[in-house]
């Protein structure tokens, strides 16, 4: 007998029973469904953050207070600072540092916006003018904070795209005043939009100088009184001096906080290599879960094939028995079972990756920036899998009616 | 497989035992039995003498537990399962008192069932549908089980055992469940089969009016074959007179509906 045969004769069974076929399939076809829609969503999500961590510039160092384990709670809310004002200018004497280039600090902190009627409670950096170079922001119109700004602490501040539309609408912003914490800010500027992130609103971010915003916002200070800052960015002069510049950055660092040989920094440094690293501990972690889910669920899509198939064998013992009496052999009717299973997989594989993608595709309409990708490997290996299942979860049962004796199946009632 | 010039079946010493559990079912005990080629005969026994064990036997449906059994010169006890599957599938015709068509399929498929698994290819169809032709189903073809009658149902049943020209038909009950003028139609069919195209055929009968249409009568009983006669020449004109006239009466009434 010929495979072709074994098809036609298989699918004449399946389809003779379509209501069970389908159902059969839907374990299948919500298995793979979930995986190529998760799988999808994975991509289009890591796909997004990877644009945005290049977009962070590869020498690029973030410096914050503490150690990693408590990575954030050093800086954010008044009180005492470990990174000040001190150590900006010594980071900045290329004597110490050769191997740094631009330094730019910055206060964070969130405060309320407002603007006749509307307020909106938003991140609200103090920065210095080098902050647009060093953060790869543009200006859309107006200007960004000046150094006179910082030297005489204006009460000027330059608005992300979106905290701008949401509080001026369709009107000019520049020249307006804004209310930050209650003290007028003259708008100065508006910046260009860098598109949703996954971290952070940073369209909605506002920005006034740095002195400003030690003075009336966040009075951080450090251990000998001096202005505090939350975060400093540094550049490297090269990417290719990153180390050297990371390796200066700390002990000049150590030798200002006065931390002795043997002591732990209370400050990190993180570069885009160390976050793209983090981002894949997580994405791995997050793949390895997903693989799990996929897994059972293609498990219990193929116990329900297996157990189908099962009770079809049973069903159809008169049946094996008069096709074994006419000469059918054992591997005929293993094949004719199997590849009634394999086809039950595959088609139910084939419906789950259109689910999966429709799903993916809707879902990706939701999420602003994540565009799902299902890449010809995700399916080319969904529908592998499938038909792998329907061969493990079909072999069983087609051995069983392989098995039968013919007499003992045709006396079958 | 050899053809050689001696007997096509040849038991000695048969015996089948069944094990039911602890209970041992002794359906065929010491059977000896040898039929030429070009043999018709018939095999009576009451309900439970293991007319249909032997058949299943000498069909290669089920295996003897003891003896001997020669098909054609071969020993089928050496065979292995796909041997066996090809003899069921090329050397023997097997028909069925409950007709065993598969359902959902029509009946030129059902008869192309036994030349699928024969391997053969191209002109199955046409194959399947001339061996329907020959028992008087060529109307009939994309019939589905269901909607023939029993008397069509097992003609559909007799084109399948014939469609791969095998050497021997063997036939439990063939007639159990029909009425007497389709029963005559399969005896009919059988006889031709036997003097025209040379096939031995051997078939269980509860009828002895039926048994009559052989030249060699057999009969078990518990197992055990307690005689094997020739029908007498007078006794075996007569039955087939008796078919005849049953067959004239259903041309009369087909002809004057159906065709
Ligand atoms: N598969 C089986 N298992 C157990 N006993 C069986 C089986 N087939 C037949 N028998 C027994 O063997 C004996 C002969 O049965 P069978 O050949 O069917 O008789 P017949 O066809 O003459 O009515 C009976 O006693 C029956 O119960
Ligand atoms: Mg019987």
């Amino acid at each position: 007998m010929v495979l072709l045969d074994s098809i036609r004769m298989a699918l004449a069974a399946l389809l003779g029973n379509k209501l069970r076929s389908a159902l059969t399939m839907l374990g299948i076809i919500i298995g793979v469904g979930a995986v190529i829609a998760l799988i999808g969503l994975g991509e289009g999500v890591q796909g997004l953050v990877t644009d945005q961590l290049q977009s962070i510039g590869s020498n690029l160092l973030y410096i914050t207070p503490g150690s990693l384990s408590d990575m954030g709670t050093g800086g954010g809310s008044g009180g005492r600072a470990s990174l000040t004002m001190s150590d900006v200018e010594a980071l900045n004497n290329p004597f110490n540092a050769p191997h740094v280039g631009a330094v730019s600090p910055d206060i964070n902190t969130f405060a309320e916006v407002s603007f006749g009627g509307n307020s909106k409670r938003v991140a609200v950096n103090g920065v210095w003018p080098n902050y647009p170079a060093v953060r790869n922001v543009t200006v859309a119109y107006g200007a960004f904070i000046s150094q006179q700004d910082v030297s005489a602490r204006s009460t000027v501040c330059v608005l992300g795209p979106n905290i701008a539309r949401d509080l001026f609408g369709d009107e000019v912003p520049l020249g307006n005043r804004v209310r930050i914490g209650g003290v007028p800010y003259t708008v100065v500027g508006v910046l260009e939009g860098k598109g949703g992130s996954a971290f952070a609103d940073v369209d909605s971010y506002v920005y006034v100088p740095l002195s400003t915003a030690q003075m009336r916002l966040l009075p951080l200070r450090g251990r000998s009184g001096e202005l505090g800052v939350s975060t400093i960015y540094v550049q490297a002069t090269t990417e290719a001096e990153i180390d050297l510049a990371i390796e200066e950055v700390k002990t000049v660092l150590r030798y200002q906080h006065r931390i002795g040989i043997g002591e732990d920094d209370d400050f990190t440094v993180i570069n885009q290599a160390d976050i793209t690293a983090i981002f894949g501990n997580i994405t791995g972690v997050l793949t390895t879960f997903l693989g799990a889910i996929a897994g059972i669920s293609l498990i219990v899509g193929g116990i329900g094939i297996m157990n189908i198939m099962l009770v079809s064998v049973t069903e159809r013992t008169r049946e094996i028995g008069i096709r074994k009496a006419v000469g059918a052999k054992r591997s005929d009717i293993m094949t004719q079972f199997l590849v009634e299973a394999v086809f039950l997989s595959v088609v139910g594989g084939l419906a789950g990756i259109v689910l999966g993608w429709t799903v993916a595709v809707q879902a990706g309409n939701l999420i602003e920036g994540v565009t799902p990708k299902v890449t010809p490997e995700t399916v080319l290996l969904a529908t592998g899998v499938s038909a792998a299942v329907g061969v493990f979860f079909g072999i069983y049962p087609a051995r069983r009616a392989a098995s039968l004796n013919p007499i003992e199946a045709l006396r079958y009632e | 497989m050899a053809d050689g010039g001696g007997p096509v079946i040849e038991l000695t010493g048969i015996g089948k035992v069944y094990i039911l559990g602890k209970l041992k079912v002794r359906a065929l005990e010491e059977i000896d039995l040898t039929i030429e080629v070009g043999e018709m005969l018939a095999i009576m026994g009451p309900s439970g003498s293991g007319k249909s064990t032997l058949m299943n036997v000498i069909g290669c449906l089920d295996q003897a537990t003891k003896g001997r059994y020669l098909l054609r010169g071969i020993d089928v006890s050496r065979l292995n399962d796909n041997r066996l599957a090809e003899v069921r599938n090329r050397e023997i015709g097997f028909v069925f008192q409950s007709f065993n068509l598969l359902p959902r399929i029509t009946a030129v498929e059902n008869v192309e069932l036994p030349l699928i698994y024969g391997g053969a290819m191209g002109s199955r169809r046409s194959r399947a549908a001339r061996a329907l032709e020959a028992v008087g189903l060529g109307q009939r073809i994309h019939h589905k089980p269901n909607e023939l009658s029993g008397g069509e149902r097992q003609r559909v049943a007799i084109a399948r055992a014939l469609v791969n020209d095998p050497a021997i038909i063997l036939a439990d009950e063939p007639t159990g469940n029909l009425d007497s003028r389709s029963g005559a139609e399969v005896m009919k069919i059988f006889r031709r089969l036997n003097e025209e195209d040379g096939i031995t055929v051997v078939f269980v009968t509860h009828d002895p009016d039926t048994a009559s249409c052989t030249r060699r009568l057999v009969r078990l009983r518990d197992g055990r074959l307690t005689s094997d006669e020739p029908v007498p020449e007078e006794e075996r004109l007569q039955a087939w007179r008796a078919i005849e006239t049953t067959g004239v009466l259903h041309q009369v009434v087909t002809d004057g509906t159906a065709r």
